[in-house]
């Protein structure tokens, strides 16, 4: 079975919010709240300074907090892709998996329940890619099998400097950005 | 230099973690003092199975009183749950690498545990009861006629009072993303802080119930059975004097455990130190020096020490702060362990 997971390359990203509105579109998430989100990173001392864009969302972790806290099991990893879901009818609406995500991707439903992002797995099933990857006019974002060794996302780890985000939590996650 | 912006706005998530509000730090708190009058209502019966005179010490009813703050705390608790309708769901699993999975099923063994604790004494302390349904009698008379039943109660009373007061802690250490919150020093730290609050509630009791024989109607016998002392016989003053001096103790233990817990953040990575500058220096300084350690540590410490020697009248000053303090201590714990989290660094 595939480990679906994101490569996104900051080189190419201008932060144009695409991903974001397509998400939102696709996944008729609630207005005031967003599944994906742009982040942008100055550093540097001027005028020597660098900026990198990402577009950011749930990390799909191989090791996910979220998934380890839920009383209910409502919190799982599925077993199409390894994607890391929130079933609303075990949720109770505790929050401590939103607590637990150090990458703040989780939130509360106005419904009552974990809400997050869930790499479009209806969209995936039928072959296609998450509605964010599908739109970006920039073709920064991949998706792929983390398992297939020749499947684009791998090729790309493999020729490109890659990292992921806060790798120090332990949570392995499944989001590479191409730096 | 390293500046992020993010376009990020969840509600409670956002710009820092706000999911949980008052309601937990309320439940932690009670659990906390459930804990505490669990250990110490232990020790209780275990002078009882030794064959002491129950009405010459307090805390017998504490059981009673624990019942009632487990049900309002598992109350709070509810009320914190955003998909309200589907918390029978937490009964359909058991989830071992959740604390939350756990402290819901320990508490289904918390409820028999004092129930059978409460039934000791409900006929002595509520005699209106007792004169209604008369199989409380016969299950008083029952359990008291059996010391080795009453010691076994006892020891389940304190085992499972300090996992109880244990859990309240690791229901927030586990999680990596909250360096606040990530340390094994919360669990003991929240026992000894419930144990404190626990022995300051029956302190409190003692002190503000009037003397003299307790009501024995159908309310006024019920609000007794939670605090009023047994039989016309005040408490020695040994007992007073030794909850008091066990509360030292306590407090002792809980000055010594934020000392380590803030040692282990200090030395920490950076994410922990700024996580212990959110209480130290930061925007709950006020609340953690003021109100956890000035008035909800030392105040009580100093003023319980003076009352013990005589030095000041008894007043119940010292447990009202201890409470307090207690509270405070949850809330800080909770509101700024949700602001702490793990930064990144500037690389350059």
């Amino acid at each position: 079975m595939a480990r679906y997971g994101m490569v996104i390359d900051t080189t190419r990203c201008v932060g144009c919010m695409d991903c974001v509105v397509a998400c939102a579109t696709e996944n008729d998430v609630p207005h005031g709240y967003c599944r994906d989100w742009i982040t942008t990173e100055v550093s540097g001392t001027y005028p020597n300074l660098r900026m990198e864009i990402r577009s950011e969302r749930c990390n799909h972790c191989d090791n996910p907090p979220c998934v380890s806290c839920c009383p209910t099991g409502a919190s799982h990893v599925s077993d199409f892709g390894k994607i890391v879901l929130t079933d609303p009818a075990k949720c109770i609406g505790c929050k401590a998996c939103v607590a637990s995500c150090p990458y703040g991707a989780r939130f509360v439903h106005p419904d009552g329940y974990a809400s997050k992002c869930t790499f479009c797995e209806h969209r995936v099933k039928e072959g296609k890619d998450p509605a964010c990857v599908s739109v970006c006019p920039t073709r920064c974002m991949h998706f792929g099998d983390l398992d297939d060794p020749k499947s684009l996302v791998n090729q790309l780890l493999q020729s490109r400097k890659a990292k992921t985000l806060l790798p120090e939590a332990g949570t392995k996650p499944r989001i590479y950005y191409l730096v | 230099m390293l500046e992020i912006t993010t376009t990020r706005h969840n509600p409670l998530v956002d710009p820092v973690l706000a999911v949980w509000s008052w309601e937990i730090p309320v439940y932690l708190f009670i659990g906390g003092i459930v804990a505490g009058l669990m250990v110490l209502a232990g020790f209780n019966l275990l002078r009882l199975a030794r064959g002491d005179d129950p009405r010459r010490f307090f805390s017998l009813q504490a059981p009673i009183l624990a019942l009632v703050l487990l049900s309002a705390g598992m109350g709070a608790l509810f009320l914190d749950l955003a998909h309200k309708l589907y918390v029978w769901r937490v009964y359909l699993a058991f989830e071992p690498s959740s604390p939350m999975s756990w402290g819901s099923w320990i508490l289904l063994i918390v409820y028999p545990v004092l129930i059978v604790s409460a039934l000791i004494r409900l006929d002595a302390s509520w005699p209106w009861l007792g004169a209604r349904l008369p199989a409380i009698r016969r299950a008083s008379d029952a359990l008291l006629a059996q010391p080795g039943l009453l010691r076994a109660i006892a020891w389940t009373n304190i085992v499972v009072g300090i996992g109880v007061g244990i859990y309240t802690g690791i229901l927030l250490s586990t999680m990596v993303a909250r360096p606040l919150w990530n340390s094994a020093v919360l669990g003991p730290l929240f026992l000894f802080s419930g144990l404190s609050a626990g022995a300051a509630l029956l302190h409190l009791a003692a002190r503000i119930v009037p003397s003299g024989p307790a009501p024995t109607g159908l309310i006024g016998g019920a609000f007794a059975s939670l605090v009023q002392r047994l039989g016309p016989s005040s408490p020695e003053p040994r007992t007073a004097d030794a909850i008091q001096r066990a509360d030292l103790a306590f407090i002792a233990i809980e000055m010594a455990l934020i000392l380590l817990l803030l040692i282990g953040l200090l030395s920490a990575g950076a994410a922990q130190i700024e996580a212990a500058k959110l209480l130290v220096a930061g925007p709950y300084a006020w609340a953690f020096w003021g109100g956890i350690v000035g008035a909800g540590l030392v105040l009580p410490m100093v003023l319980q020490a003076l009352e013990l020697g005589h030095r000041i009248p008894h007043t119940v000053v010292p447990a009202v702060l201890v409470l307090a303090g207690g509270f405070a201590l949850r809330w800080v714990m909770v509101v700024a362990g949700q602001h702490s989290s793990l930064i990144q660094m500037a690389g350059n």
